[in-house]
């Protein structure tokens, strides 16, 4: 039988459309447990390749006949041996090309809706990680927000619509994975923004993003008023883009909140990060549509594959704004928190321009889930 | 520490380092001790975890510059 590559972008829209897929990790279980491909009808087996070396004929009995099959390990090279033998014992079989590496990398662009104008709002799905950007178009013009390091797919994007990107943003400065702003903004000419507080040790120049800035992006009146909103960092920042989205950064998720701790100062930011959501957030329209930074599950994903809900729904729905009682906030921001992303110091010295890392080194820094938020 | 003998997987993609380290470690009388210099990242992991399951010891691991140097002594 054969065997074929399947690509992360198949993959991603066996996710969005919520496909039966079979899958065999073969990393180590170490790896497995902290971070495989999410899907909600997805079943999984974990056999390590280094037990396969001898046949496969023992897990054959494992492994359904009437589904379709994907081997998946770090960086391809064990899914496509281990795929290559499931074909030689008769199985129909797909490796994901690139391994977990690709997966990580992948962007996939979900437009969210139009503005008034004209313009649109794209959400870039980075289905593997977990991290949400934002381009906002008008008359030709783009605005970047939280762009990830796969700088290309953004440029590409822009040029495939036709957009000049003019302004780039990044609502903090980000622990979990590691910003593509910067140079973006330097390859496209574009102005860099970045909130002040939380970039007093970066080692470039920004234009500083503060509560009350107003960016105009094309000839059409679309308005990005930033919204001062600390507790993740001290610097957060929200946007409320054409008053119709509000841009919540790493402050508020759909099913969870912010943690304060990623730059080391939980109790300090716990009285921030709850004015911002139950004082500054109440103070907003409940219509806005509420677009975070990140999706922590993927049952976050809406049916196009989408990460948005309006802000009202949340305010009813989300645990983390419904917590009347401030001891019992602070408890759950600081006390049982998630495990801090990998290599989070490192990611934060990087975006703050102290250290260069080569692409392998980002790669690897960037490895595993994202742990931004508390539930 | 003595080795036995020294694989060398530099270079190598998984799954090749723990493809040649069953190989050579095959070679080996129990008790043994095999030296495994490797710079594939991954390797770290996947070879502590495979001697673990294949009843071998990982006795010691270094890291200089880029290049992961392993010792397993065969179970």
């Amino acid at each position: 039988m054969a065997f074929k590559a399947m690509t992360s972008k198949e993959v991603t829209k066996k996710v969005f459309n919520k496909e039966k897929l079979f899958i065999l990790d073969v990393r180590n279980e170490t790896d497995f447990e902290d971070w495989k491909i999410e899907g909600e009808n997805f079943q999984y087996l974990n056999i390590p390749y280094f037990e396969l070396l001898d046949g496969v004929e023992e897990i054959m009995d494992k492994i359904p006949s009437d589904q379709e099959i994907l081997v998946v390990c770090a960086k391809e090279g064990s899914s496509l041996m281990v795929a290559e033998m499931l074909s030689d014992a008769g199985l129909d079989v797909s490796y994901l090309e690139g391994g977990m590496k690709a997966w990580s990398e992948h962007l996939e662009p979900v437009k969210v809706g139009n503005l008034t104008d004209g313009g649109e709002l794209y959400q870039f799905v980075r289905i593997g990680k977990g991290c949400l950007s934002y381009m906002v178009v008008s008359n030709g013009e783009a605005a970047l927000i939280d762009a990830t390091r796969m700088t290309d797919i953004y440029l590409e994007f822009a040029e495939s619509i036709r957009a000049t990107i003019t302004h780039v943003f990044d609502t903090h400065l980000h622990a979990d994975h590691i910003s593509g702003g910067r140079m973006i903004a330097e390859k496209t000419n574009a102005t860099y923004w970045l909130p002040p507080k939380d970039a007093t040790e970066v080692t470039f120049d920004y234009e500083p993003l503060e509560g009350g800035n107003d960016v105009t992006i094309g000839e059409t009146k679309i308005h990005i008023h930033s919204l001062y909103s600390p507790g993740h960092t001290i610097g957060s920042t929200s946007f409320v883009v054409d008053e119709k989205y509000l841009l919540s950064g790493d402050i508020l998720f759909i099913d969870s909140i912010g943690r304060p701790d990623l730059a080391g100062l939980a109790e300090d930011w716990v009285g921030d990060l709850r004015e911002s959501l139950y004082k500054r957030y109440r103070e907003l329209s409940e219509e806005l549509i509420v677009l975070p930074a990140h999706f922590m599950i993927i049952d976050e994903l809406n049916e196009d594959g989408s990460v948005a809900e309006k802000l009202g729904t949340l305010f009813e729905k989300n645990h983390g704004l419904n917590i009347e009682d401030e001891n019992e906030f602070r408890k759950l921001v600081t006390e049982n928190l998630p495990p801090q992303p990998n290599a989070y110091q490192e990611i934060r010295e990087t975006n703050m321009g102290k250290i260069n890392p080569d692409t392998e080194k980002q790669r690897e820094m960037e490895i595993g889930p994202n742990r931004c938020a508390v539930r | 520490m003595e080795a036995n003998k020294v694989l060398d997987a530099k270079g190598l993609a998984c799954p090749m380092p723990i493809v040649k380290t069953k190989k050579a470690m095959n070679d080996l009388e129990s008790g043994q001790v095999l030296e495994i210099h490797a710079t594939d990242k991954g390797a770290k992991n996947d070879l502590a975890a495979w001697a673990k399951s294949g009843g071998h010891e990982l006795v010691k691991h270094e890291e200089e510059d880029t290049i992961l140097k392993f010792w397993i002594k065969k179970g």
